[in-house]
């Protein structure tokens, strides 16, 4: 029976996905083995801690972690993935209104754009580290909730993109496009509707791809200054102290870590399939 | 009334080129016109000055009996340019609907009137496709019905069939006569085809570069409705001719051309 082309693409692309995780699994332990077998040091030296067998790692997630209470391991840590996913989407969708509202008025006021655009990329030249304290601090003192803390810190890292490429898409209209709104007499507002906007929106999910993971990160080390534990930030600080008893611990938060950012990486993805319907060339 | 009158305009770019000078041309009512001309002869500027899309630097530009920026916001005519300009991102009806919707009429009537346009251009199965999908003629459609979609008294067109292969220009020729007789509607016509001119007006203007002016306005006494046998006609040769000629005394110097606004 002849597969449909949509069943076989997908079919290919499996085996292709397959494939990758294959060589990559075959990449890690043959690193280890080479360096193990042969006793070198450079960069790092390879042992137990430093590079658990990927088996280890996969085999943590379905044991109990060493404190011995609770549920298997990956239990645990989806829900803590779904904490943090939670902080991360309010925070991804407050850094995304904010991002696009900035990126709207700088693209509007000029004189705005020439004032504030340098504080705008100055604020990202500050260390998150050195902001999230503060950020859980502040809030705490205003009886803010901290895992709402947590989600502005993960706002902070997502509008920036969001407001710089909204700015950019916004300012790359066509020419004729523009002659052509002038054309019916269109208002600012009309323009920037009808035109700026939707010329605009491939650049915007570019940054909103950008975001989806960003997010997730910010989630993760907001977690740490405000004590939460209940994420995976709170599991990492956690492994992180017993890395030389149970590294496969630390390593299987970050397989699902890196799991949920691509999660959020797709369901951007999916969701500018279905919102943007472009020519073939424009869709990035 | 006259549709267009523009007296004494001139336009001279910030950066010192002088573009048009002296322009007296009065257009009435269900004319056709062409004007023609030489690279950097300003038919382009003078056609973006009726449209009010270029300020003079002086003279009067009026349209529809009232100064053109008027004209402009009351929407008084519909614009094709040689690129089709249609948004990606919206499909042909709703294209041919933009200036619609900014007009602010309801959803059911825009509804109505889209798929008249559809009819009056022939493209009545293809409203929801995108116009990537389309070839360049058909997207010149879509944009010609986008212009003609408010009624407008008036059509500007800047070079619309330029980017066209010769059949497919020749075609759209045929359907653009037929949709000036349907609709009724007074239309200007940039192009540097002499051919084209002579088929489709009833005036042509030809012009001369440096700087730009009417050297000559020939009018043109073929029968409606013209078909492509008018294209074998004498009397078309004839014209054809006689348009050279006047392109040639306009200009007389063989000079590389500066450009200036197409």
């Amino acid at each position: 029976m002849a597969l449909s082309n949509r069943a076989r693409s997908s079919l290919g692309r499996a085996a292709q996905l397959l494939l990758v995780l294959g060589v990559l699994w075959g990449l890690w332990e043959g690193y280890r083995w080479l360096w193990s077998t042969t006793g070198w040091t450079w960069p790092f030296v390879v042992d137990h801690s430093t590079m658990p067998h990927v088996h280890e790692i996969l085999r943590a997630l379905f044991q109990h972690p060493t404190s011995g209470t609770g549920s298997i391991l990956i239990v645990q840590l989806l829900k803590a993935a779904w904490f943090t996913a939670r902080e991360a989407i309010v925070g991804f969708a407050i850094g995304a209104s904010v991002g696009f509202a900035i990126g709207v008025l700088l693209s509007q006021f000029r004189l705005l754009q020439r004032g504030l655009l340098p504080y705008v990329v100055a604020s990202q030249t500050v260390p998150i580290l050195a902001v999230a304290p503060i950020v859980v601090v502040y809030l705490g003192s205003i009886h803010v909730a901290p895992w709402f803390a947590v989600a502005v810190i993960a706002a902070y890292l997502t509008f920036f993109p969001v407001a710089i490429n909204t700015l950019r898409g916004l300012q790359s209209i066509d020419r004729n496009a523009l002659e052509l709104m002038r054309s019916y007499a269109a208002g600012r507002w009309w323009i920037l509707w009808k035109l700026r906007v939707p010329t605009a929106l491939p650049y915007i999910f570019a940054a909103l791809k950008v975001s989806a993971t960003a997010s997730i990160v910010g989630a993760i080390i907001g977690e740490a200054p405000s004590s939460i534990q209940s994420g995976l930030g709170g599991y990492i600080v956690n492994f992180n102290q017993y890395y030389t008893l149970a590294p496969q611990n630390l390593w299987a938060t970050n397989v699902v870590a890196a799991l949920l950012g691509i999660a959020f990486f797709l369901v951007v993805v999916g969701a500018e399939r279905v919102l943007l319907r472009r020519a073939p060339e424009h869709v990035a | 009334m006259n549709v267009v009158e523009l007296e004494g305009v001139r336009k001279t770019f910030d950066g010192g080129t002088t573009a048009l000078v002296d322009i007296d041309l009065t257009i009435g009512e269900r004319e056709f016109i062409s004007l023609i001309g030489p690279s950097g002869c300003g038919k382009s500027t003078l056609l973006r000055i009726i449209a009010n899309l270029i300020e003079p630097s002086g003279g009067v530009a009026r349209v529809n009996g009232k100064p053109a920026r008027q004209a402009r916001a009351d929407h008084d005519y519909g614009i094709v340019f040689q690129d089709a300009v249609l948004y990606d991102w919206r499909t042909v009806a709703r294209n041919i609907g933009l200036p619609l919707e900014l007009a602010g009429w309801d959803r059911k009537r825009r509804a109505e009137r889209i798929a008249e346009m559809l009819d009056l251009v022939e493209l009545g199965s293809f409203a929801d496709h995108h116009p990537w999908q389309l070839s360049g003629g058909m997207q010149q459609r879509v944009s010609i019905a986008r212009a003609l979609s408010f009624d407008p008294p008036l059509l500007l067109m800047d070079e619309p069939f330029g980017a066209l292969d010769e059949m497919t220009r020749e075609r759209l020729n045929a359907e653009l006569l037929r949709i000036w007789e349907t609709s009724g509607s007074t239309i200007v016509f940039v192009t540097h085809s002499i051919a084209e001119a002579v088929f489709l007006s009833t005036r042509i203007v030809v012009m001369s570069a440096r700087p730009g002016r009417i050297s000559d306005v020939i009018p043109v006494d073929l029968p409606q409705p013209r078909t492509a046998a008018t294209r074998e006609e004498t009397r078309f040769f004839e014209l054809v001719t006689r348009v050279r000629e006047a392109l040639h005394l306009g200009s007389d110097t063989e000079q590389p051309i500066v450009e200036v606004q197409g």
